[in-house]
């Protein structure tokens, strides 16, 4: 049904600096399946090293600037200028960051025009939707370019070595936030040879920090856990012995990365005029929260400034963008991801679905109606309940790693209660013999649990014969009864014997037989 | 030293072999010590019983016992070397229904030889008859239990019955019903223990085998495999109590323990309430779901499948009962054989509850040598979806299944599923677009990057490697 296919407008940023592109030749050739017909304004793709001609050879037509603006559904990587936001025919849909929640006005600009906009940095953190993540995937480039600007702006090496001209000391990283950012950071920074340090509010990113190979410094003050996959804002009595500990890593370190950021509010300040003149000369000092105020006093939104005492403050609000062809390819996918959830009929037409959580949160603007904020979206980083179908926690971001939490623990203490006291009067009131025998066999229970209690899953078909097979030793009561009574009693024994005897023999050559085929490569 | 205490000690180094024996099979490296060690424990224990018996037996006692163990054995190991792996799970039943036939048969023994008048009434001390009338009673429940139960399980794995499950109306009263009948004819047994009353409550237990498993669906005989080995293990605890024997209480408790935690291990696989489970009849209550639109399905042919193959750079098979039925192993290993050596990435993923029995994949696939390191489990294997180019789904659907995940009205919602989905391409093996086993329509086959592969998986999966 080509001729009631939508247009997909792939626009020109107009941002200064900015060097995305919200496609690129490879996520076009994706929409283009999609069933959609995309034009790209021309030189969109320029900073980011992709040329019309390359556009074109996957399937998008090349257009001027009008007509890509008065597409169905327009792509872009930034919010609209006031401009561009006119430009918009009537009924289009507008896909890009918006940042809803710091931007109250602008989205009550784009209302005022009948468009649907959906906020490409409102994504729900379901594991659904973990494809569309814009934040976690530009944060995740700008955390590795955090590292190398600090590595550019620092004049000494990163790893440590002992070289015949003498000793090099490693650079000691100290990161600030072990979000997606600073994890990606603490991998680049550790890759580079440095010591790494990282520090967060929530307990249960350590194990992850860890496993990137930093240490994690434990601010020693209980926080709650992440219950919706982000932080959340510090208690004072936190925010002191963070302070106090920060006061002490700026004497000893070389670079400090700082991501700390709350949703919905300006950054938290981390490092006070105080601290940073603690810092060593030479040092240099990343904050990767700058546009959202700084984690840092003194930062500059997107310059890089040079204290008093020769300390470099990095205030770079395009770190993601300083990776061009990168950011977009992977913003693009972000789109194409969204485009899929979208076009359920794969047939070119956009189908904007508000029963659905994820298409629900990131509308903020339907038909020119405001509809932001959304309704607040249980997240899978919350120990969700065994029934709702909300997915594995997310790795990548702020999610605890382990397991979900066992059952009420009260519960669990009266049923063992109750099991214990029955077994207690069961055993109490029984004659003796008895109870050597209840013994043998409560600790008997306790050992078959624990023995089998790590058992490779491949194993399990084989477990299962050797057990049956095992279980065969019914076979010694029935050999112990067959001489004992009479003639109804040797039959039946017989019988017993004769059937057990299959079951030993046979479960325990199946089971050799099966472990015969397992091979390694 | 006599014979006596040397049977004992035999007992207890056959029962430390045991454990040891499923330690062992926890690891692929130790598993084929673990089986020489089981073995060992069983040759022990039963060679001391053996020379218990005899001495002082009469000589047709123990010709009679020798010739039932030749013979047994000469069966076991002759179905042992016939069956065909993709029919382990119905050997695996039917073996257990043994097990609980035998201990059916010693609890009557116990009866005919202390209650009933036998010789050996004088062995057993004024004080514990009670006990042992309440042993012989619950002895041989549980051995009866085990015994139908196994065999509907057979029954229903080899297809001989309808493998639905059975809806009697109020079937859960009709189990606690015969749990109280139990009860109260255990009670009636140990004040006055007459043969009328062990052959009532024998035939309670038997029917009450036959309801639970019978009112269980085909897809969820994993869990009920597993289940009955537990409770054969149980049976075979309940005749050492009778018998006064440790060796066979220990072995029992061991089986039945570790049963039983397998079957919990699966059904947290499946999301399912493990109580449910043991106490039977939690099949699937919905029908195939509504008359909803999934939209079309699109069809790929084996030689289309080939060249998607021929340029990927990484492939995930999930196999599934399917592949067993269509004895598709063995293509499928040359076709991973084939992409392997043409470089192409190739791995299995295997879902916990993927085939009829727990690690039926595995076995079906070792016995096609493919090499266990690249057959991966669900967990292992799940996150790597978004990366791979290709995704053969053989013969799975239920595990498969993004409704799972997406869609909370959907019956089987909540269970972990492999999401193959994320894959840029999705190739399903299948006969007909007949729902799987829990009667769910999938949605994964209406999906944009999945294409149909309709038709025997074995030709199919033969037409492709022919095809390379």
């Amino acid at each position: 049904m080509s001729h009631s296919a939508q247009r997909l407008g792939v626009v020109a940023e107009s941002a200064p600096g900015e060097t995305r592109v919200a496609a690129t030749p490879a996520t076009v050739a994706q929409l283009v399946s999609l069933g959609y017909e995309v034009i790209v304004e021309k030189g969109a793709g320029g900073r980011s090293g992709f040329t019309d001609d390359a556009y074109a050879r996957t399937g998008a037509r090349i257009a001027g600037r009008e007509e890509t603006w008065d597409a169905d559904v327009v792509l872009k990587v930034n919010a609209p200028s006031a401009d561009e936001t006119a430009a918009l025919r009537e009924g289009a849909t507008l896909v890009s960051l918006i940042g809803p929640a710091a931007n109250a006005d602008l989205v009550d600009a784009l209302a005022r025009r009948p468009i649907t906009v959906l906020a490409m940095d409102a994504v729900p953190r379901v594991s659904r939707a973990q494809s569309l993540d814009v934040l976690s995937s530009m944060a995740n480039i700008a955390g590795y370019r955090a590292v190398i600007e600090a590595a550019h702006a620092f004049g000494r090496l990163f790893t440590g070595q002992v070289t015949a001209a003498g000793k090099v000391p490693p650079a000691k990283v100290l990161v600030a936030g072990a979000g997606v950012a600073g994890l990606a950071a603490i991998a680049t920074a550790t890759s580079l040879g440095a010591i790494v340090r990282a520090t967060d509010p929530r307990p249960e990113v350590a194990e992850q920090v860890r496993s990137l190979g930093a240490e994690f410094l434990d601010v020693g003050v209980a926080q709650e856990t992440s219950t919706d996959g982000y932080a959340r804002e510090t208690s004072r009595d936190y925010d002191r012995r963070a302070a106090e500990m920060y006061a002490e890593q700026a004497a000893d370190v070389d670079i400090v990365i700082t991501t700390a950021l709350i949703p919905g509010r300006p950054a938290p300040r981390l490092l006070t005029a105080e601290h940073v003149a603690r810092i060593r000369p030479g040092s240099v000092v990343v904050d990767m929260a700058a546009a959202q105020g700084g984690n840092v006093e003194g930062t500059r939104p997107g310059e890089a400034v040079v204290t008093e005492n020769g300390v470099t403050i990095i205030g770079y609000t395009d770190l993601a963008g300083r990776l061009p062809a990168q950011a977009s390819q992977l913003y693009g996918t972000n789109v194409v991801n969204l485009m899929k959830l979208l076009t359920p009929g794969m047939d070119g037409r956009l189908v904007l679905d508000f029963d659905d959580v994820v298409q629900r949160a990131m509308t903020v603007v339907r038909d020119g109606e405001k509809t932001w904020p959304p309704p607040p979206v249980p997240v899978s980083a919350a120990p969700a309940a065994p029934a709702t179908p909300a997915a594995p926690v997310r790795g990548t971001a702020a999610a605890p790693s382990g397991r979900p939490p066992s059952p009420p623990g009260r519960r669990r203490h009266l049923v063992t209660a109750a099991v214990a006291a029955a077994l207690f009067l069961l055993t109490a009131f029984s004659p003796n013999t008895l109870i050597e025998h209840v013994t043998v066999f409560v600790l008997s229970i306790v050992i078959g649990y624990y023995v089998i209690g790590n058992v490779h899953h491949a194993l399990h078909t084989p477990l299962m014969s050797i057990t049956n097979a095992i279980s065969g030793i019914i076979v010694v009561g029935a050999l112990l009864q067959i001489g004992q009574g009479d003639t109804v009693v040797a039959v039946l024994s017989f019988i017993a014997i004769l059937l057990a005897s299959i079951n030993i023999v046979g479960g325990f050559a199946v089971t050799r037989r099966m472990l015969g085929m397992f091979t390694r490569s | 030293m006599t014979l006596a205490t040397a049977a004992q000690a035999a007992y207890i180094v056959a029962a430390l072999l045991f454990i040891l024996s499923l330690a062992g099979l926890s690891k692929h490296e130790t598993a084929r010590s673990g089986v020489v060690l089981g073995i060992s424990g069983m040759v022990i224990a039963l060679a001391a019983t053996v020379v218990l018996a005899a001495d002082g037996g009469e000589t047709l006692a123990v010709v009679l016992l020798l010739a039932a163990m030749v013979i047994g054995a000469a069966v076991g190991l002759w179905r042992a070397r016939i069956v065909e792996m993709t029919a382990m799970p119905e050997l695996i039943a039917i073996l257990h229904s043994f097990v609980g036939l035998a201990a059916v048969m010693v609890g009557w023994n116990g009866f005919l030889e202390v209650e009933n008048g036998g010789g050996a009434r004088a062995e057993v001390p004024g004080s514990l008859l009670g006990v042992h009338h309440a042993e012989v009673s619950i002895g041989v429940f549980i051995g009866a239990l085990t015994f139908t139960g196994s065999v509907v399980a057979f029954l229903k794995l080899s297809a001989r019955i309808d493998s639905r499950p059975m809806m009697l109306p109020g079937k859960n009263h009709l189990n606690l019903g015969a749990l109280a009948a139990f009860a109260v004819l255990t009670v009636l047994f140990v004040i006055s223990p007459n043969l009328g009353l062990l052959v009532a409550l024998t035939a309670v237990a038997l029917l009450l085998g036959w309801h639970l498993v019978a009112s269980i669906g085909g897809g969820d005989m994993p869990v009920v495999v597993s289940m009955l080995n537990s409770y054969s293990g149980w049976a075979a605890a309940a005749s050492g109590f009778l018998l006064d024997n440790n060796l066979l209480i220990v072995t029992g408790a061991l089986v039945g323990s570790s049963g039983a935690y397998l079957s919990y291990v699966m059904c947290q696989a499946m999301n399912r309430s493990f109580i449910s489970v043991i106490a039977g009849g939690f099949g699937i209550e919905a029908g195939p779901a509504g008359d909803r639109d999934y939209g079309e399905h699109k069809e790929i042919t084996a030689a289309e499948t080939a060249d998607l193959l021929k340029e990927a750079k990484s492939v995930v098979i999930t196999p599934g009962y399917g592949m067993a039925v269509a004895q598709a192993q063995y293509p499928v290993a040359d076709l991973t054989r084939k992409l392997r050596e043409r470089g192409v990435e190739v791995r299995f993923g295997i879902h916990p509850v993927a085939g009829r029995l727990p690690g039926h994949m595995n076995v079906l696939l070792a016995e096609a040598k493919v090499p266990y390191d690249i057959v991966l489990e669900m967990d292992e294997i799940n996150d790597d979806f978004a990366t791979t180019s290709v995704v053969l789904v053989i013969g799975a659907n239920d595990t498969v299944n993004p409704g799972a995940v997406e869609d909370p009205d959907s019956p089987i919602a909540g269970m972990p599923v492999l999401r193959v989905w994320e894959a840029e391409n999705v190739v399903v093996f299948k006969r007909s677009m007949a729902t799987g086993y829990a009667g769910v329509q999938n949605p994964l086959f209406f999906r944009h990057n999945s294409r149909m592969l309709f038709g025997d998986a074995r030709q199919r999966v033969e037409e492709i490697v022919s095809a390379l």
